[in-house]
């Protein structure tokens, strides 16, 4: 089965996450291994993603988890008078 | 009290409901900065973000008693986080009503950023400012539905199964979801990124 650049930019997301049928995995690397556009698209889409999950782009206010821990404490002091 | 650490959690919940409530703070531990990623890509700004993140998780504790074991304490507590940050958008009159098109839209197709190549963007970028900010700005700009997916699977890494237990969704429309939000992030980093990316001009080679 030979698929267009379009139906493999449906496939792009589920590609990454390993969850295509295996038929389907296929058909889609084949098409990836000669065209350098889909190729581009698939390594900037998991180059992107790779960015968004580093923890520096978005970071705890400093002292988050401090004042997280009081309001804690605040509600078991009101439960415990 | 090391003995503590090594309970699981369905112990911790257990031995919390059972008057152990000092366990809560170990409970919640790893899960906090899930909280407050999903109450800030609700309410935009850091202080709303936090005040959220903390009500969510007093709400948790109080409700600690209706949590079923089915289901896992992490898309338990995001559920949690996401209605508390809804109620308050609602309260506060600001909620952002997604347009009639975003909703429709989930069949149409996306068209990504034609490129010829990539060159690897490393995760020292992430050091830069600008690169921080663009990334932001980008996810920022998403749809609520998707963002919501998107923060939830890619950058908090739970799994599609999770996530739709969270959100409170099918895992087909995850799929779905996940898929635009990532296509519309490519679409509109790549061309920056690679700006940012690109490598000085070498003078001396004026054809390249």
């Amino acid at each position: 089965m030979v698929i267009d650049c379009k139906h493999v930019w449906n496939y792009i997301s589920d590609f990454i996450d390993g969850a295509l049928p295996e038929e389907t995995r296929v058909t889609v690397q084949k098409h990836l291994d000669h065209c350098e556009i889909c190729s581009a698209i698939l390594d900037s889409t998991r180059n992107i993603i790779i960015l968004t999950a580093d923890d520096r782009v978005f970071e705890l206010p400093v002292g988050f988890s401090e004042r997280l821990h009081k309001r804690i404490d605040l509600e078991f002091m009101r439960l415990a008078p | 009290m090391p003995q503590m650490m090594n309970r699981s959690e369905p112990e911790m919940i257990a031995a919390i409901l059972a008057g152990e409530i000092q366990l809560f703070h170990e409970l919640i531990r790893p899960y906090e900065r899930s909280v407050y990623i999903m109450a800030l890509s609700y309410m935009k700004n850091e202080a709303d973000a936090e005040d959220v993140a903390q009500e969510a998780t007093v709400r948790a504790f109080r409700k600690l008693s209706s949590f079923r074991a089915e289901s896992k304490f992490s898309t338990w507590l995001i559920s949690i986080t996401l209605n508390e940050a809804r109620t308050r958008l609602r309260r506060q009159v600001l909620v952002r009503m997604e347009s009639l098109e975003q909703l429709l839209d989930e069949d149409t197709r996306l068209s990504p950023a034609l490129l010829r190549d990539w060159r690897e963007i490393p995760s020292e970028a992430i050091e830069r400012d600008e690169v921080r900010k663009l990334i932001q700005q980008a996810v920022d700009q998403l749809p609520d539905m998707y963002r919501e997916v998107f923060l939830l699977r890619d950058v908090e890494e739970f799994s599609i199964n999770e996530a739709a237990e969270a959100l409170k969704i099918s895992i087909p429309s995850v799929k779905v979801r996940l898929h635009r939000a990532r296509s519309m992030l490519q679409k509109q980093l790549a061309p920056q990124l690679r700006l940012v990316n690109r490598p000085p001009k070498r003078k001396l080679l004026p054809w390249l």
